[in-house]
């Protein structure tokens, strides 16, 4: 039992670590960081498939947050950064895809879903209005 | 009858797109940089710091473009067949990544040299341009600098044969390429 507080307090200093690690790669600027952390969370890891480049411990990820604090300091905006890192990675870094003819599948696949879901629905409603009551079918 | 053509058809439809999806290799991402100017660069020599190593010595030539480093595995594994393919004639530009510069020397001390020259990129910043994610990798550059084709992988005699030759054949004839007559293959 005397083992546990000692595990814990390990553990403890171990996220504390862990944390200042993250924290020294943003900036000071409150608004620059929140742009920072929302756009390394946009962008997919080029490596790691279902990572992002925020969450993933790749060094080609660690390259590409490198290269979004660069460009954040010189001023750039979010579509940029997205853009010249799309432009030698390609679209699959982006989590959200630009609407492109490719990508219109992706983008309209949930509606179309949803639309005949819904039509589904109001058919077997539409059914079952339909039923006369006396003539309910056997449990 | 009609009641088990909805599900069937239903069945048959997601069965293909499995067949499909469950066969496409998940780690292949297309390269944006094909068929576009290679990116440029300048970077100092591994072997020889005061030398720049830049895409200027590229031009005119068919020629690849090789990512790798000592902590690279892979590369360790292709390194005989870049020597071979440096053999028979392709020039070879190397683009070191993320290294020790005293490591690289030796590993090219003892494995062989393959590149004419090899750019030393220790933070990975150069090769953030050629959209690079590891090692190693490997880019064919034409004779013009267009990027002809990338692969991503240990490059092998199979792969050469099956990827790079057909474009070659394409892009130069054997005046140009005379390593293609070496290992082109059948």
């Amino acid at each position: 039992m005397r083992v546990l507080p000692k595990l814990s307090v390990v553990w403890l200093a171990f996220v504390v670590f862990a944390w200042a690690l993250g924290a020294q790669e943003g900036f000071d600027d409150p608004v620059l960081n929140e742009r920072y952390r929302e756009l390394i969370h946009e962008i997919r890891c080029p490596k790691c498939l279902n990572e992002s480049i925020g969450e993933s411990k790749a060094p080609v990820a660690a390259d590409l947050r490198r290269e979004v604090r660069r460009l954040l300091t010189e001023g750039a905006s979010d579509d940029e950064v997205k853009t010249y890192l799309s432009s030698r990675y390609g679209e699959f870094v982006l989590y959200s895809p630009p609407l492109t003819p490719t990508t219109f599948v992706v983008w309209a696949a949930p509606f179309a879903l949803v639309a005949l879901g819904g039509l589904v629905f109001w058919r077997i409603l539409a059914a079952r209005r339909n039923q006369p009551l006396d003539e309910e079918p056997p449990p | 009858m009609v009641k088990y053509i909805v599900p069937l058809a239903i069945f048959v439809i997601i069965a293909a797109f499995f067949a499909v999806g469950l066969r496409m290799n998940p780690n292949y991402v297309p390269s944006p940089l094909v068929g576009k100017q290679m990116p440029t660069f300048s970077l100092p020599s591994v072997t020889d710091p005061q030398n720049l190593v830049s895409s200027e010595a590229l031009a005119g030539r068919v020629s690849l473009v090789n990512v790798w480093g000592t902590w690279c595995v892979e590369c360790r594994h292709e390194h005989a067949f870049l020597l071979e393919l440096a053999r028979a004639g392709l020039p070879i530009y190397g683009l070191n990544v993320r290294d020790d510069r005293a490591a690289a020397i030796d590993w090219l001390a003892r494995l062989g040299n393959p590149y004419v020259s090899s750019g030393f990129d220790p933070e990975g910043k150069a090769v953030i341009d050629w959209g690079v994610t590891g090692a190693p990798e490997t880019f064919l550059i034409g004779s013009d600098g267009t990027i002809l084709h990338k692969h991503i992988s240990p490059l092998t005699l199979g792969i050469w044969q099956r990827d790079f030759v057909p474009l070659l054949r394409e892009h130069c004839g054997p005046a140009d390429c005379p390593f293609l007559a070496a290992l082109g293959g059948r």
